[in-house]
């Protein structure tokens, strides 16, 4: 049974297609990115996966249950994380607690409990916090675990976030554009990240980026959207020769 | 002025070795107690002040509890004395009703319990609808609430109407006070520093980032609106035992006004900020009495100063130390002791 299985992917805002027959599978502990120019629909799919939209069509299914009807924080209960283009990290909160919310879904205790700090509000808290720091110590975080995050520098808010999405988890990661704003020296830094952190937590990854050194350095297969629509598919070397991929980056006339 | 300095920070590390010690809240809970104990039954306090102290006791639960949604949260209530009416009305019809007379004392916080529930169970009607979608609905909603329960308790006779409802003895001691006070700020602590407190706190940060990192924030935000409509609730009764006379125009868009002045004066988001707003702005109230009319001119000033100055209030998105938990207070320092000691262990 493949990880994930998308069949006939559509959503439309209001008539505008933004994703339109989409389709995909996904086996275990693959690392696939999804490729194509500003507006293609990339973190649309992202969006559906993760139930922040609705799809209009079409079905998604994750270990053999159905994505589409379910809200967020289900589907991320059931092992998908992301990260986001424009890092979206609890800003005013601190390091720690950044992580620790992310451990939200796997906390066992009632409202009761939390409210007169009985019962099994203590292990649980302690195991919470362990974990979180555990992690943070991993990424080399952990000094850091008291300041609030607005005050991280911009790399290590990316790293964070990553933090924060591998605490839920998750058995596929979606990355957006995690090379946004990096420098090629940083993006080098980034791929050898990347490989590490899928050995070290055995998650699939599905990338999306603009960075064509990154995903044709990293990825296994490739996917490329261009208006809403699936122009092709395969290996990184496959479609750096492939003619309508150039077209849709560079545009007709030029390819020619 | 460094030798200033100096001296002010041996004060704050003294300040919190003391109340980093297990004895401190113990003898300060005994020593409140008996103090309001002593000053209710021997008169040590004049009626007045005991009068003002229970005013800031009781505008203590409905800040902390109001900035539970607006501060903590970052959702806009402005319904907070609807909740605040209903369980005044709860409990003194339970008082003056229903309750036998010989047994009132005993059965006072019964009542005001009983309108805390009340409130709780009305805060949880108006929850489950409101947050069924995601944006600014609940400040429109909660408005109209304000003005349904004004308007209700008009038009029941039953109750008194417009002329308000009269007969309650003055069960609203300063003890009482005392105990419920501490009792709210100790609840909404705790559930501030648990997993469905850091729940609320990112739900103000990033709805749509929360609900991707596991939070049911529907289910939270519900928690959160229950918890604080009973502790309105729980502050009405206190109220209308203390006053002796409730009318619905008591509980109007003005009394609501009140309440969010103190949670921004004070500063959103602390539990300190919320005390020092309520402590201030009742105190100042009093204070300002004599200048009439002008008082409220002197207010609103007040509040547009802070507004340019301290846009987050006093204590805004800060805690003091006194209220955060040992276990959050020094997670990461115990974290790493245990470590060491784990690393140091084989060797």
């Amino acid at each position: 049974m493949p990880l994930l299985e998308i069949r006939n992917l559509t959503h439309r805002f209001e008539g505008l297609c933004a994703v339109s027959d989409f389709n995909f599978t996904l086996a275990s502990n693959e690392l696939v990115g999804i490729i194509g120019p500003n507006g293609a629909g990339k973190t649309t799919v992202f969006n559906l996966i993760t139930g922040v939209y609705r799809a209009t069509e079409g079905s998604i299914y994750f270990t053999g249950n159905e994505l589409v009807g379910r809200t967020p924080h289900q589907i991320t209960k059931l092992g998908i994380a992301r990260t986001f283009q424009n890092i979206r990290l609890f800003k005013e909160l601190t390091v720690l607690d950044n992580v620790r919310i992310a451990r939200y879904g796997q906390a066992i205790y009632s409202p009761m409990e939390a409210l007169l700090h009985i019962g099994r509000y203590n292990a649980e808290e302690k195991r919470i916090t362990d974990h979180a720091m555990e992690l943070l110590s991993i990424f080399k975080l952990d000094d850091a675990a008291n300041e609030r995050s607005k005050n991280l520098p911009y790399g290590l808010q990316r790293k964070l976030e990553i933090a924060r999405a591998l605490a839920t988890d998750p058995q596929l990661l979606l990355l957006d554009e995690p090379a946004a704003g990096m420098n090629p020296n940083e993006i080098k830094q980034l791929m050898e990240f990347i490989g590490w952190i899928r050995k070290t937590f055995q998650v699939t990854i599905i990338l999306i980026e603009h960075q064509m050194r990154l995903v044709m350095g990293i990825c296994e297969r490739l996917m490329v959207l261009d208006f809403g629509a699936t122009i092709a598919e395969g290996l990184p070397a496959q479609i750096q020769n492939n003619v309508k991929v150039m077209e849709a980056y560079l545009g007709k006339e030029l390819v020619k | 002025m460094p030798k200033l300095k100096a001296v002010y920070q041996t004060l704050l590390n003294k300040w919190y070795a003391v109340i980093a010690h297990r004895f401190f809240w113990p003898f300060f809970l005994i020593a409140g107690l008996l103090f309001s104990i002593a000053a209710s039954s021997f008169d040590l306090i004049d009626l007045y002040v005991q009068l003002i102290l229970i005013y800031v006791g009781i505008n203590i639960i409905l800040t902390i509890s109001l900035n539970l949604i607006n501060g903590y949260m970052g959702e806009f209530s402005i319904g907070h004395a609807g909740f605040m009416a209903i369980g005044a009305y709860i409990a003194s019809l339970l008082t003056v009703n229903i309750f036998p007379p010989s047994a009132i004392n005993f059965l006072f916080p019964v009542a005001v319990l009983a309108g805390g529930l009340g409130a709780a169970l009305i805060g949880l009607l108006v929850a489950v609808p409101s947050f069924k979608t995601r944006g600014d609905y609940l400040a429109i909603v909660t408005l109209a609430f304000g003005m349904i329960v004004k308007s209700g308790i008009e038009n029941i006779e039953a109750i008194g109407g417009p002329r308000g409802f009269l007969g309650m003895e003055k069960l609203t001691t300063l003890p009482w006070v005392f105990f419920w006070t501490v009792l709210s700020v100790w609840v909404i602590r705790n559930l501030v520093y648990s997993n469905f407190g850091r729940g609320v706190l990112s739900i103000r940060e990033d709805e749509i980032a929360s609900d991707l990192m596991s939070v049911n924030t529907r289910q939270v935000k519900v928690i959160v609106f229950v918890v604080s409509s009973f502790f309105a609730g729980i502050a009405g009764g206190l109220f209308a035992h203390a006053l002796q006379y409730i009318n619905p125009r008591m509980f109007d868009i003005l009394k609501s006004t009140d309440i969010l002045i103190m949670v921004y004066l004070g500063g959103i988001a602390s539990i300190a900020g919320s005390i020092i707003g309520a402590v201030i702005y009742t105190i100042l109230l009093e204070v300002l009495r004599p200048l009439g009319i002008w008082r409220m001119v002197f207010m609103p000033l007040m509040l547009v100063l802070l507004m340019i100055y301290r846009p987050r209030g006093i204590m805004g998105l800060r805690e003091a130390r006194l209220f955060v938990p040992l276990r959050d207070l020094l997670a990461v320092k115990f974290w790493k002791q245990k470590k060491k000691e784990a690393d140091d262990a084989p060797a």
